[in-house]
């Protein structure tokens, strides 16, 4: 028997692992944005102030981008020392995206980050330009290649079960590819980096301006941020719109969760809290279209039909196919060299209900139900923190164009209230993402029990205290030498 | 004509030419062995680590690749091994993961533990990680004890395909004389490029003087242990399979993989002759510091002939002692032929990535590293 306590720790290892490597990705996704268009300007125009104000930003952008690295490696090879059997059943689709992304993306930052910061006595002013651009375009294609990865989790395409080999096996890359999860995915996370960039930007800046310090700095900072943030925050909402549409679609039961909605149909209407609710709007969000019927968590349990005519099976009736499909598979490979006749049969009966086939592992159909409460206030929080970080960055910007922003000084305190604001956003995304989606690593295909390693519950509890305890002491010291580089300030006020 | 198998022995190729670039790589690691050791002055400590600090990410970047083009080629490794010898790779990356941060950590105001301790770090990366990834590439050659039954999966409460045969993990790895061999065989490889690498990119005569110094006793150690390594390779017992997939034992197997492949008997001969040159001259000339150019691409050679001869010739290339019939081949352990196919057309990007970095590395490093510089521009 898979222990639950083993399923349970090696989950929150990896849930762990994966909120800290986001504690530090967005802000390089977003920050390199901003510094290499300051760096731009300095290149265009030729004045020092904007070398210094790049310089300044890439400090704290190497601070950060060293753990991102330290906590990423880790994820890389934790899907084989903690979830081995999810890498030899999917590794055949799985494996190609990561290794694409060491050769395509982490060598171009590797390298480009190097010559950036290193580099600016040993290249031309515009190939340390291009090398700037270059390391944050590798750290978006990585983006690209680690969530085509992650989508195929949520929605997988472009394979087929193989028994003989016991995994599922690729049959169309670029289905892989273009899987419409992944775009959509690809630009909300990238973008809510640029959301994250602008925000770490503005606070930071706004502190200054709270101490009179270092005046032309955080105005032209400010300036290029906001507007670096509100691009991001569009194509965050933009891309969000089309992942709630494609949620809807693929994984019924996360978007029932997240909205705590039990019994649903046409016209549902959208929990903005518990007992506040807006008509209509959930099935515009779901299926642009107010008309449009959206299952809740015991329509999806019992099966439903939707209003143009088409059947969604029960929970047992996907269980009883489940162990349909399992029986087949042992019985095909107990058969496959004594009796291919009989063989042939069960792979016939496989074939049929494969698609069923994580559900043979299904316990009880509450099992299917992802813990409602989490995604449903995670949801809310990072809606609600996304929408506050627009309105405020809209008004920031408005106030530095107007020359009253120094004079605000509430609006200043809660530029720096917005850091922390932006990180939540970003963690509250995560959790609706990866939480939602339980009890499945492999939607409907593999349950996160039947993904472990054989390994004891020990050695996976001690490796998590021991990432808690590295990780822990990392962001401490990540913080405390941010914080004495932004109080040592960027020293452009000679200028 | 491409078929499947061709396409499982061109991935193979692919895995050992990034093991060979890895361990070349290594010198990362082996110059940062060579902090506390080489470098008696805080001055010099301090251009020990900005030198290999200006290359470390490509040695990192080389282990993710290497393990992800592991797992998107032969993926049964990467769910037998990792999950199996779990304590040797949690080990192997906690060490690189210190290492990660304690660059940029280092001397920087705020870093609560010091300059010392990071230091520390580097160093023990720079012993262990060379250390136990040579052990573990070790079993190899010598087995690991893990049962593989893919039947498995269809067994409701216990799914698991690969399972390690003891409560150790790994680390029962060391107990076996020949793993841990190969490991002090290539940790002294490494501090030795490390050594190389120093004496090319920094300038400072007393740094290199101390360096020359430790050249000469972690080859000498390299030399010894290269020579016991060779000597188990050709006596010892290794793990062959037949036309049906059935793994024997057969004495002196690696020898006779040597022997049936002229190209990589060749492989390593010039490769060991390269490395060996590389150093000689560097010991012999005091005014010459190009030898890591020629070690590199020896080590990189010898490296890759390592891995086709338990690779290729019918060989089980991660045989396991618990189990023969669970051992793992090139054939048994890849991925699918429609998989390794579009891996393959991806991989003709390779050359072009190797280019960049090689132009990089020349720009970068037209100039060797003084303190000079690092006092005036950007610095660990």
């Amino acid at each position: 028997m898979v222990e639950t306590a083993l399923v349970d720790w090696s989950r929150l290892q990896f849930a762990l692992t994966a909120a800290y490597h986001w504690l530090f990705v967005p802000l390089t996704l977003g920050l390199a944005v901003v510094m290499a268009t300051m760096e731009s300007v300095y290149v265009a125009t030729g004045d020092e102030f904007w070398k210094r104000t790049t310089k300044f930003w890439m400090k704290l952008f190497a601070i950060n981008f060293t753990v991102g690295i330290a906590t990423g490696i880790i994820l890389e090879f934790e899907f084989g020392t903690n979830w081995s059997n999810y890498s030899w059943f999917v590794g055949d689709i799985f494996g190609a995206p990561l290794a694409i992304e060491g050769i395509f993306a982490f060598f171009i930052e590797a390298t480009f980050f190097a010559v950036m910061f290193f580099g600016w006595e040993k290249v031309s002013k515009r190939f340390h330009l291009a090398s700037t651009w270059l390391t944050g375009i590798g750290a978006a294609i990585s983006a690209v290649w680690i969530l085509v990865a992650n989508s195929w989790m949520q929605n997988p395409v472009g394979m087929e079960f193989n028994p003989d080999t016991v995994r599922h096996e690729m049959v169309d890359f670029w289905a892989l590819v273009l899987n419409p999860v992944a775009v959509s995915k690809f630009f909300h996370s990238v973008f809510s980096g640029w959301m994250t960039g602008a925000i770490f930007v503005i606070g930071i800046s706004c502190w200054y301006l709270l101490k009179g310090r270092e005046r032309r700095f955080a105005l032209s900072s400010i300036r290029v941020a906001a507007i670096v943030g509100i691009i991001g925050t569009f194509a965050v909402m933009l891309s969000g719109d089309s992942s709630g549409v494609q949620v809807a679609k693929y994984q019924p039961m996360k978007l029932a969760a997240a909205e705590g909605l039990e019994d649903g149909g046409t016209r549902a209407g959208f929990s903005i809290v518990p007992g506040v609710e807006v008509p209509g709007v959930l099935s515009i969000l779901a299926t642009h279209d107010i008309d449009g019927y959206v299952p809740g968590i015991n329509n999806i349990l019992e099966g439903y039909t939707t209003p143009d005519g088409e059947r969604h099976l029960s929970a047992e009736e996907k269980m009883e196919r489940g162990d349909i499909a399992l029986k087949a598979f042992s019985d095909y490979r107990a058969l496959r060299e004594s009796d291919p006749a009989a063989a042939a049969e069960a792979r016939a009966l496989l074939d049929e209900n494969v698609e069923y086939f994580g559900y043979g592992y299904i316990d009880s159909k509450e099992e299917l139900v992802p813990p409602v409460g989490l995604v449903y206030w995670a949801f809310r929080v990072m809606v609600g923190i996304g929408g506050l970080l627009l309105l405020f960055m809209v008004v920031v910007l408005w106030a530095e164009r107007k020359g009253r922003l120094e004079g605000m000084r509430p609006l200043l305190w809660a530029a720096l209230l917005a850091i922390p604001l932006v990180y939540i956003a970003g963690q509250a995304g995560w959790i609706v993402a990866e939480v939602g989606r339980q009890p499945w690593v492999i939607d409907g295909l593999l349950p996160v029990k039947a993904a472990v390693s054989s390994v004891s519950v020990a050695a996976v509890q001690t490796t998590f205290w021991l990432f808690v305890a590295i990780f822990t002491l990392f962001l401490v010291i990540e913080l405390r030498i941010m914080f004495k580089a932004i109080n040592e300030g960027p020293k452009t006020e000679n200028e | 004509m491409i078929t499947y198998e061709f396409l499982q022995h061109y991935w193979w190729l692919l895995i050992a030419l990034l093991g060979g670039l890895l361990v070349f790589l290594l010198f990362v690691q082996g110059g940062n062995l060579l902090i506390f050791l080489a470098g008696k002055s805080e001055e010099e400590r301090q251009l020990i680590v900005n030198s290999t600090g200006r290359k470390w990410e490509l040695t990192f970047t080389t282990l993710v690749t290497f393990g992800g083009a592991f797992f998107a080629s032969f993926p049964l490794f990467y769910s037998t091994s990792f999950g199996g010898a779990y304590w040797v790779w949690v080990l192997i990356l906690i060490t690189f993961v210190l290492q990660a941060v304690s660059y940029e950590f280092q001397r920087k105001a705020g870093n609560l533990l010091g300059t010392r301790t990071f230091r520390i770090f580097l160093t023990l990366n720079g012993c262990l990680a060379p250390l136990l990834i040579g052990t573990a590439v070790g079993t190899f050659f010598t087995g690991s004890a893990f049962y593989v039954d893919k039947s498995a999966v269809g067994h409701i409460a216990a799914p698991v395909i690969s399972r390690w045969a003891n409560e150790w993990h790994g680390l029962e790895a060391v107990t076996n004389a020949f793993n841990v061999e190969f490991g002090l065989m290539v940790l002294f490889l490494t501090t030795s490029l490390g050594a190389l690498y120093l004496i090319n990119n920094i300038a400072s005569e007393s740094l290199a003087k101390s360096l020359r110094r430790y050249l000469a006793i972690f080859f000498a150690l390299f030399l010894v242990m290269f020579l016991v390594v060779c000597y188990h390779l050709i006596t010892m017992e290794g793990f062959a399979v037949d036309a049906a997939g059935e793994v024997y034992m057969e004495k002196g197997k690696y020898f006779a993989n040597l022997l049936a492949m002229p190209a990589v008997l060749t492989m390593l001969l010039v490769g060991a002759v390269l490395l060996v040159l590389g150093v000689v001259f560097t010991l012999l000339k005091s005014e010459f510091t190009r030898g890591i150019w020629l070690s590199a691409p020896g080590t990189v050679l010898a490296v890759m002939a390592l891995f086709l001869i338990v690779g290729y010739n019918n060989t089980a290339y991660y045989p396991s002692t618990a189990d023969l019939a669970s051992s793992l081949t090139i054939a048994n352990s890849s991925s699918s032929e429609f998989t390794l196919r579009t891996m393959a057309v991806v991989s003709l990007i390779i050359p072009f990535v190797v280019a960049y970095i090689a132009y990089f590395w020349r720009q970068m490093d037209r100039n060797s590293l003084t303190t000079e510089e690092i006092n005036e521009g950007e610095s660990y």
